[in-house]
C-alpha cells in the first residue's frame, strides 16, 4: 500500500525547504521532503562564501548559514523529510517511486507535488573541446565541493573556462588556498556571472578575464599540462593566429547550469526549450494539475533570496490546491509573451482569477543592452516602463504586475514583456 | 574633483555607484539603491575591506569533514591573505555550532573567525 501525503517535495535544497515551510504555514497537513544527499540544504552547503540573504533577512550570510535558517523552519514545523533518498519515477497522477537503504523501494501517493530538484552544471562532455581525457578537468562546482566540504585542493595552477558565478567564486577560493589562477576565459563577449563577483573575485586578485575567448586545446594525457586559448569571432569560431598557451594542471569549467528535469519529463511535464524548466502558470503550476515547480529546476536563478520567495509561492499554491482543488482542469490563461530582447518569462501564462494582488514576472535578456527600458504591456496598453542603465544575460530581471490592472483590462489576448529603446 | 565608478559588492544586485572625491574626501555618492551600498562606496574609496570565508578541518563529527568559517565582520583588504594563511592547518573538535569562535583576533585585525556551519 502506498503511503499518502498531502504534499511531497522533491529536493531538500533552498527551494524545497522554503516551499515546505510555506505550504505548512498555509495549512497543508502531511508534508514530506525527499532529498538525495545526506543532509538538507542542497548546494548551499558548499557555497561557503558570503552574500546570501540580504533581501530575505537583511543581513549578509554564508550559504550554510542561509540554509540553516530554512532547515530550522522545517525542523520547528516538524515537517517530515527523508535523506539519502532517490526518487526513481513519478507519474502524472502523482505516484512517486523512491528508494533508500532503510525503506528499500517504496511508493508514495501525493495530493500535490512540488518539483525542487535544482540544476546541474554543464559538463565537459557538453562542450566540443578537442584533446585527451586527462585528470584535472573539473566543473567549478565539483572543485567547490572538494575544497570546501572535503578539504582537497584539485590543483595548483588553474585556468577557468566560463565566467559563471561558481567559476568566479572558485577563482578567489583557490587563490586564497594558495593556487595560481592564471586566467578566466569566456566565450561570450560579456560575463555570465554577476558584476560583484568580477569585482571581488577577479579584480581584487588581479586575475584577468578574457572575453570572446575559448579553450581550443587541452594538453596532457594522464594529467592536464596546459591549455591553449584563442579569441573567437561573432559566431563563436576560433580565430587562427590568436592562440595563447598557458601551462596549468587544472581546468575548471563554469559554462552554465541546466535545470535537472529528468523526472519532470518522465512524468509528462511540458518543458520550455529556453529555460529547460517546466512551463508554469501564475501559480507556478505545470501543465499537470497539482504539480508545481520552483527554484533552479524551474529556471536558473542568480539569487537564493529569489528562489526562497518563488518557492514560498509554489508552497502556498500547492497547499491551496490540496485544500480546494483550486484551478484543477483550468489550464488556459492569458499567455505572457517574451520578445524584443527578453528570452523568456516565468510564469508564461496568467489566470487572473487565481492571481495574487501582485505577480512577479521574472525573465532574462538575450544580450547586453544599455540605457533601455523594460516594458510590460497588458494587451496593447503599456503598464510598466522602467529605465535601466544596463541589463545583461547574467542578471535576472523582474516586473511586477498588479491584479487590478489585469482585471481592469478585461479580456486581453496576451501580456507582453519586452525591451524598448524609448 | 575625482570621480570613482564602483560596482557595489554588498549583494548580487551589483549597483553601479559613482563616488565623487575631493582631495581624498568623499563629497558625493550616487547610484546606490540601499544604505549598505552607500556605506560600502564610502569605505571602498577610503578604507577597503572584505569578509573572508574559508573552511577548516573538524574532527570527531559524525557528519562533516570540514566546517565552514568566516570573519565575523569585514577586515582590511590588505589583511585578506594573512587571514587565509592563519586558517591553514587549523583543526577544530566537534561539536561546533554556527557562531562559535574558531580563531580569535585573526591576523591582528581584532576580528574573530567564526563557524558558519554546525558539525
Amino acid at each position: 500500500m502506498a503511503e499518502k501525503y498531502d504534499i511531497v517535495i522533491i529536493g531538500g535544497g533552498p527551494a524545497g525547504l522554503a516551499a515546505a515551510a510555506a505550504a505548512y504555514d498555509a495549512g497543508a497537513g502531511k508534508i514530506l521532503i525527499l532529498e538525495r544527499d545526506r543532509m538538507l540544504g542542497g548546494i548551499l552547503n558548499q557555497c561557503i562564501h558570503n552574500g546570501f540573504g540580504l533581501h530575505t533577512f537583511n543581513e549578509e550570510l554564508t550559504g550554510p548559514e542561509y540554509a540553516d535558517r530554512f532547515i530550522r523552519k522545517v525542523e520547528e514545523r516538524k515537517i517530515e523529510y527523508k535523506l539519502n533518498t532517490m526518487v526513481m519515477n513519478m507519474t502524472a497522477d502523482r505516484t512517486i517511486t523512491a528508494m533508500n537503504r532503510e525503506d528499500g523501494m517504496f511508493d508514495i501517493e501525493a495530493g500535490a507535488v512540488i518539483l525542487a530538484m535544482g540544476c546541474r552544471e554543464r559538463p565537459r562532455g557538453a562542450l566540443n573541446i578537442p584533446g585527451y581525457r586527462p585528470a584535472g578537468i573539473f566543473t567549478a562546482g565539483t572543485a567547490q565541493r572538494l575544497v570546501n566540504m572535503e578539504g582537497f585542493m584539485p590543483g595548483r595552477e588553474v585556468v577557468i573556462l566560463g565566467s559563471g558565478d561558481i567559476g568566479l567564486i572558485m577563482a578567489r577560493r583557490m587563490t586564497l588556498e594558495g593556487a595560481k589562477v592564471k586566467v578566466v576565459a569566456e566565450l561570450m563577449p560579456y560575463s555570465g556571472g554577476l558584476k560583484r563577483n568580477i569585482v571581488q573575485c577577479l579584480d581584487d586578485f588581479g586575475i584577468p578575464l578574457k572575453l570572446s575567448t575559448t579553450v581550443v586545446d587541452i594538453e596532457g594525457k594522464e594529467r592536464v599540462e596546459g591549455v591553449t586559448l584563442a579569441k573567437v569571432d561573432g559566431s563563436g569560431k576560433p580565430i587562427p593566429g590568436t592562440e595563447e598557451h598557458y601551462t596549468c594542471d587544472t581546468l575548471l569549467l563554469s559554462v552554465g547550469l541546466i535545470p535537472e528535469n529528468d523526472l519532470s519529463r518522465q512524468m509528462g511535464v511540458e518543458m520550455s526549450p529556453v529555460t529547460r524548466g517546466p512551463v508554469v502558470n501564475e501559480s507556478l503550476e505545470t501543465n499537470l494539475p497539482g504539480v508545481f515547480a520552483c527554484g533552479n529546476v524551474l529556471h536558473v536563478h542568480d539569487l537564493v533570496d529569489f528562489v526562497s520567495e518563488e518557492a514560498g509561492i509554489a508552497g502556498r499554491n500547492a497547499a491551496e490546491y490540496v485544500k480546494t482543488g483550486r484551478g484543477a482542469g483550468k489550464e488556459s490563461g492569458i499567455p505572457v509573451i517574451a520578445k524584443d530582447g527578453v528570452r523568456y518569462t516565468v510564469p508564461s501564462s496568467i489566470r487572473p482569477e487565481f492571481m495574487n494582488d501582485r505577480l512577479v514576472i521574472r525573465f532574462r535578456v538575450g544580450g547586453v543592452y544599455r540605457n533601455c527600458y523594460i516594458s510590460a504591456y497588458i494587451g496593447s496598453e503599456r503598464k510598466i516602463h522602467k529605465k535601466c542603465r544596463i541589463v545583461a544575460p547574467g542578471e535576472m530581471q523582474q516586473v511586477i504586475l498588479q491584479k487590478k490592472d489585469i482585471e481592469a483590462a478585461g479580456s486581453v489576448e496576451n501580456v507582453t514583456v519586452c525591451l524598448e529603446q524609448e | 574633483m575625482e570621480k570613482r565608478e564602483l560596482t557595489c559588492i554588498q549583494c548580487p544586485m551589483g549597483c553601479a555607484i559613482t563616488v565623487e572625491m575631493d582631495g581624498g574626501e568623499v563629497v558625493n555618492i550616487t547610484g546606490y539603491t540601499c544604505n549598505r551600498g552607500k556605506i560600502y562606496a564610502g569605505k571602498e574609496v577610503t578604507n577597503t575591506t572584505r569578509t573572508v570565508t574559508s573552511s577548516v578541518r573538524v574532527t570527531g563529527s559524525a557528519k562533516e569533514d570540514m566546517v565552514s568559517v568566516k570573519t565575523k565582520t569585514d577586515i582590511p583588504k590588505s589583511k585578506v591573505f594573512e587571514c587565509a594563511k592563519a586558517l591553514k592547518g587549523v583543526t577544530v573538535q566537534a561539536p561546533v555550532h554556527i557562531g562559535d569562535v574558531i580563531v580569535r583576533d585573526v591576523a591582528g585585525t581584532g576580528v574573530d573567525v567564526v563557524a558558519t556551519r554546525n558539525a
